[in-house]
């Protein structure tokens, strides 16, 4: 296999777009990362999108979005996997660079949330569950997490104060990120203030719903070594059940464990050698039980990193370096593909206020559902 | 949920109807055709007893749609006393009174409706254990 590289990136600003449509936030990306790498054509476009076939009536936006931005007759097929999509499409740029079956490939995630009405967005994402067993019983996605939070909050005798160190860190850093939905501080005050939405999940414990698209330029190390931004270590993909009713422990995310564990093994390197971890902060909990079974807390002591600072830029393990999920906004399918242009941000001394110190290995890790799909990308310096 | 989807899991939803595997004992709810505890494939119907505890609950406030009248409600992660776990609402509670570990106990209940002239969509939900299994 061939040492894939990222030649070139892309991102419009995450936010309510009423003025630009799927195709138009896809092409913004695409166009901006091809300038970025210098290239004016690709061999393939992979795609990541959850939610067009529900929210716009369209699918088959390989094709689409291929045509849009010029590129009419090439590879280019759409790639899901729920939240996880962007990833997802990242993951299958990868492999196609590595085995040699293309060059230059373009990997893209795009999301349009705002078209539609709350009550039909929140059904929307919750096909990432188990349509049967789950969501017609009247959970929502932030109705499992809440499941998940206060399991958590009992099994370790925590209040729901414990928590505000995730929200406190993802905003001060979306503060200073011009492409954030939202770019001001958010106080401890504030959060334990924030509307109930699924009890104890409040707003400021959720991502928002939003409009935005990214794009990642893929090319073989030893062809492109003038043009290298970073070097993609390590693209893991691990499964679990749908339904987190079915889990081993719904409290163990095993897919995490195990995606993160492939990553490891691939890049040779331990959670103690990552400088940044760009984590799937969809919701308060997701960032504790992700920190807890990636490695870099005991179980039950995700939380307490927050509560230290250690998740700070500056502290032992930054995450949400560009406000995360939470402020930087959670354009489900594009998710995937921001937290690594961010990471492409921080390897090259890009990120501004946010720069991670001698940051030469990050990690971004893309969840689908509530952890049924989990995709691990390690990346490092040049 | 279509009327054929609804009609093809209502042994499920009504009564609970799980299996047993062969291979290794355990309990399987909802039915699947491999065992996800053996992967293997062969499974004998059994009834469940309908009564477990709270394993985890929330209230929800922002609903999809189809349950945005019954707001706010209570969901609940139900382990039953066979083992599975199923997702679930809790009825006959008031938030406040609900707590992990709270034995409870199936009922049939409406779920939803399908718009004003649509099917009527029944299953299950779990209430506080009327009375203490002798
Ligand atoms: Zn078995």
């Amino acid at each position: 296999m061939r040492d894939v590289v990222i030649i070139g990136i892309g991102q419009t600003p995450v936010g309510e777009h009423w003025d630009k449509s799927l195709r138009h936030l896809g092409h913004d990306a695409v166009m901006a990362a091809m300038a970025d790498a210098g290239i004016e054509t690709a061999g393939a476009l992979y795609v990541g999108n959850m939610l067009s076939g529900q929210l716009t009536g369209q699918e088959h936006l390989g094709a689409l979005i291929a045509d849009f931005v010029g590129l009419r007759g090439i590879e280019a097929l759409k790639i899901e996997a729920a939240c996880g999509s962007g990833a997802a499409a990242l993951r299958v740029g990868v492999m196609a660079v590595a085995s040699g079956m293309h060059d230059v490939v373009l990997a893209c995630g795009v999301e349009k949330m705002t078209d539609t009405i709350g009550g039909v967005t929140t059904a929307a994402l919750a096909t990432a569950a188990d349509q049967e067993y789950e969501v017609s019983q009247g959970i929502s996605f932030a109705g499992l997490n809440a499941l998940l939070m206060r399991r958590y909050m009992h099994e370790f005798g925590m209040k729901h104060e414990a928590f505000a160190g995730f929200t406190v860190n993802a905003h001060r850093n979306g503060a200073h990120n011009p492409y954030a939905m939202f770019q001001s501080p958010v106080s401890e005050a504030a959060y334990l203030k924030a509307g109930m939405i699924a009890d104890p999940i409040n707003l400021l414990d959720s991502s928002p719903v939003c409009d935005g698209a990214a794009c990642v330029v893929l090319a073989p190390a030893d062809r492109f070594r003038d043009r290298a931004r970073a070097r993609v270590l390590a693209s893991a993909v691990a499964t679990d059940c749908l339904a987190m009713h079915d889990r081993r422990d719904p409290l163990a995310l095993d897919a995490v464990a195990l995606s993160s564990q492939r990553a490891y093994a691939q890049a040779r390197v331990t959670p103690a050698d990552i400088h940044l971890f760009e984590v799937h902060d969809a919701f308060s909990i997701m960032s504790a039980l992700s920190l807890e079974a990636a490695g870099f807390a005991p179980r039950g002591a995700g939380v307490r990193l927050a509560m230290d600072g250690e998740i700070a830029i500056g502290g032992r393990i930054p995450i949400s370096t560009m406000g995360g999920l939470k402020a930087r906004g959670h354009p489900v399918g594009a998710t995937g593909v921001y937290q690594v242009v961010e990471l492409v941000q921080q390897l090259t001394g890009q990120a501004g206020a946010n720069q991670v110190g001698g940051a030469a290995l990050g990690m971004a890790q893309n969840i689908g559902g509530s952890g049924a799909t989990v995709i691990t990308h390690i990346l490092s310096a040049i | 949920m279509s009327i054929p989807r609804n009609w093809r899991t209502r042994q499920q939803r009504y009564s609970l109807k799980a299996e047993v595997c062969n291979t290794c004992g355990n309990t399987i709810f909802p039915p699947r055709d491999v065992c996800p505890h053996c992967a293997e494939q062969k499974q004998s119907w059994t009834n469940l007893s309908g009564r477990g505890e709270v394993y985890s609950y929330t209230t929800m406030y922002n609903a999809p749609s189809g349950f945005e009248e019954y707001t706010p409600y209570t969901m609940a992660l139900v382990k039953l006393s066979e083992g599975p776990m199923l997702t679930a609402q809790l009825t006959d509670v008031d938030g406040n009174g609900v707590a992990i570990g709270m034995p409870v106990e199936m009922v049939t209940r409406k779920l939803t409706q399908d718009g004003d002239e649509g099917q009527i969509l029944y299953g299950y939900k779990f209430r506080p254990l009327l009375r203490q299994a002798v």
